[in-house]
């Protein structure tokens, strides 16, 4: 199976870097095969979020290269709008436009981006909510809806661009328990259906449910990947073991 | 029991403005009842649109240019950055009536000299008249006047704005694969106008109060036709009497509309 998503050499530091500035990435190296589903889990400041926000370029790598099919992250020149089109994101926070409806949330980028006609725009959104659940929430706004209801929107939102890719960013940390399974359905039946999926998250059910691989992050490096039952039940580093001791 | 309900219905009526209504009231009574104070209503109230003139063309304006320099003031492009906040801080720190007679007095004369240096082949060739300051009118200069001025708190206003808005709702869009103008116009803008409803209204509530500095240049608004009355008649009681009635019904109901306006955004955004 060829890579998809091509991760090579990656380094991102914040701060600055001569006086002791953060190394998120420290030469990260990782590639995710079409329809591959790559969980990135490691303790907080392993540089697992800015492994995700510098596939779709919302951070610059310092160094390294990033390749999404056949077009480049990295390149000084590189198509952002196609790169996003690509890959598109999924938030902790949701990130719901809050001035807008849920049905305009997931038909806006469609309409100005890809200048889709605004009523294909809309018809196609109503599938894709309804895909997740939420026909009945079309005319709602973000802050009348639960936090899982808001999420399965972001994911519908997402999805409404073709991307060929999706990247979640710890999609459920900030849910509440009973609301986490209905976001983790909505991400099992896309992993199902063979999208490609980067997903930072320590739900292990989802896991072992959907999970091809499972790769494990500190200080910037990856440590270990394996398949869930390789990684989880018998790893071979200290530092895994240690870190999947404290989130079983 | 029955004392606290009282207490309770006491507390719930803004008892300054059953003070203002109730002066107000008052003083209309009195001007009714009195023929001078008919005579001097009737005088003062031809200032009336003048005022709202001044402050209403003022206002738009200097939203439309506070818009530009707040945009420009959150902008990614240093260059931009730096003018609008040159032009912020240069305005914000001088008095409105040093703006005033500063635009009125040297600011009309260069743009006549500007404009002619522009035309000079017009000119030359007979095809129009030359510019000079009087062409432009001691209005069009306060208006002038008040929007430079005012467009600088409003872009702070604006910026306020802008940085109010969550961070989170910005990478959404650019994760979408939006530009950064189509960030700002369907995204940002929005939202952040939304949150300085209130202080972009307020605003308008100063400049009405403000336009009075006008008078200065010889404008006819109600403060300089009151001024010009109290001056002839010697009846400065009545006259500046009315002519505080007039601001005071302008800013009170519109202050007023500010805050219902706020309470209905609070109540819509914490539903």
């Amino acid at each position: 199976m060829s890579a998809f998503i091509r991760i090579s050499d990656a380094v991102k530091t914040f701060g600055d870097p001569d006086s002791g500035g953060v190394r998120a990435l420290d030469g990260v190296s990782l590639d995710v095969a079409k329809g591959e589903v790559v969980l990135v889990i490691g303790p907080s400041g392993s540089g697992k979020s800015t492994l995700l926000r510098v596939v779709n370029r919302l951070e610059r790598l310092d160094s390294g290269e990033i390749w999404i099919g056949d077009d480049s992250v990295t390149a000084r020149r590189a198509d952002l709008r196609r790169i996003r089109e690509d890959a598109g994101m999924v938030f902790q926070s949701f990130n719901l436009f809050a001035h807008m409806t849920i049905l305009d949330n997931v038909s806006l980028a469609p309409r100005i981006v890809r200048k889709v006609p605004a009523a294909q725009a809309r018809e196609a959104a109503a599938r894709l909510l309804e895909r997740v659940g939420l026909s009945d929430k079309l005319d709602r706004f973000p802050r009348q809806l639960s936090g899982g209801q808001q999420q399965r929107a972001a994911i519908a939102r997402a999805l409404a661009m073709n991307p060929k890719a999706l990247l979640f960013d710890e999609p459920t940390s900030a849910l509440d328990p009973e609301m986490i399974k209905e976001v983790l359905d909505v991400m099992t039946a896309l992993a199902e259906d063979g999208m490609t999926m980067m997903v930072v998250s320590h739900e292990m059910g989802f896991a072992r449910a959907a999970a091809d691989r499972v790769v494990f992050m500190d200080r910037g490096r990856i440590v270990e990947q394996g398949t869930p039952e390789e990684l989880f039940s018998d790893p071979r580093e200290e530092r895994t073991r240690d870190f999947i001791r404290h989130i079983l | 029991m029955k004392k606290n309900r009282a207490a309770a219905f006491s507390a719930g009526i803004p008892w300054w403005l059953v003070l203002l209504v109730g002066l107000g009231s008052i003083s209309v009574g009195t001007a009714l009842a009195d023929e001078s104070y008919r005579v001097i209503f009737g005088a003062v109230a031809r200032g009336f649109g003048v005022t709202m003139t001044v402050a209403v063309v003022s206002y738009a304006a200097s939203l439309f240019l506070g818009l530009l320099l707040g945009l420009a003031r959150a902008s990614r492009l240093r260059p931009l950055r730096e003018a609008s906040t040159f032009y912020i801080e240069l305005v914000r720190g001088l008095p409105m009536l040093v703006i005033l007679y500063y635009i009125a007095f040297v600011g009309a004369p260069a743009l006549a000299g500007v404009l002619n240096a522009l035309l000079a082949p017009l000119i030359g060739m007979g095809a129009i008249p030359a510019f000079q300051s009087r062409n432009f009118s001691f209005a069009t200069r306060a208006v002038l006047a008040l929007t430079l001025g005012y467009a600088a708190f409003i872009a702070e206003i604006f910026r306020a704005g802008i940085e109010s808005v969550d961070k989170g709702q910005v990478e959404a869009a650019h994760a979408l694969g939006m530009s950064h103008s189509q960030t700002m116009l369907r995204v940002v803008l929005p939202q952040a106008t939304r949150n300085v409803l209130p202080a972009l209204a307020n605003e308008f509530v100063a400049i009405i109060k403000d336009s009075a500095l006008v008078s200065v240049l010889g404008v006819q608004d109600i403060t300089q036709i009151g001024k010009v009355y109290a001056a002839s008649t010697f009846k400065f009681f009545e006259t500046y009497n009315v002519v505080a009635f007039f601001y005071l019904c302008l800013t009170v109901s519109l202050s007023m509309l500010v805050r219902a306006l706020e309470r209905r955004l609070n109540k819509a955004s914490s539903r």
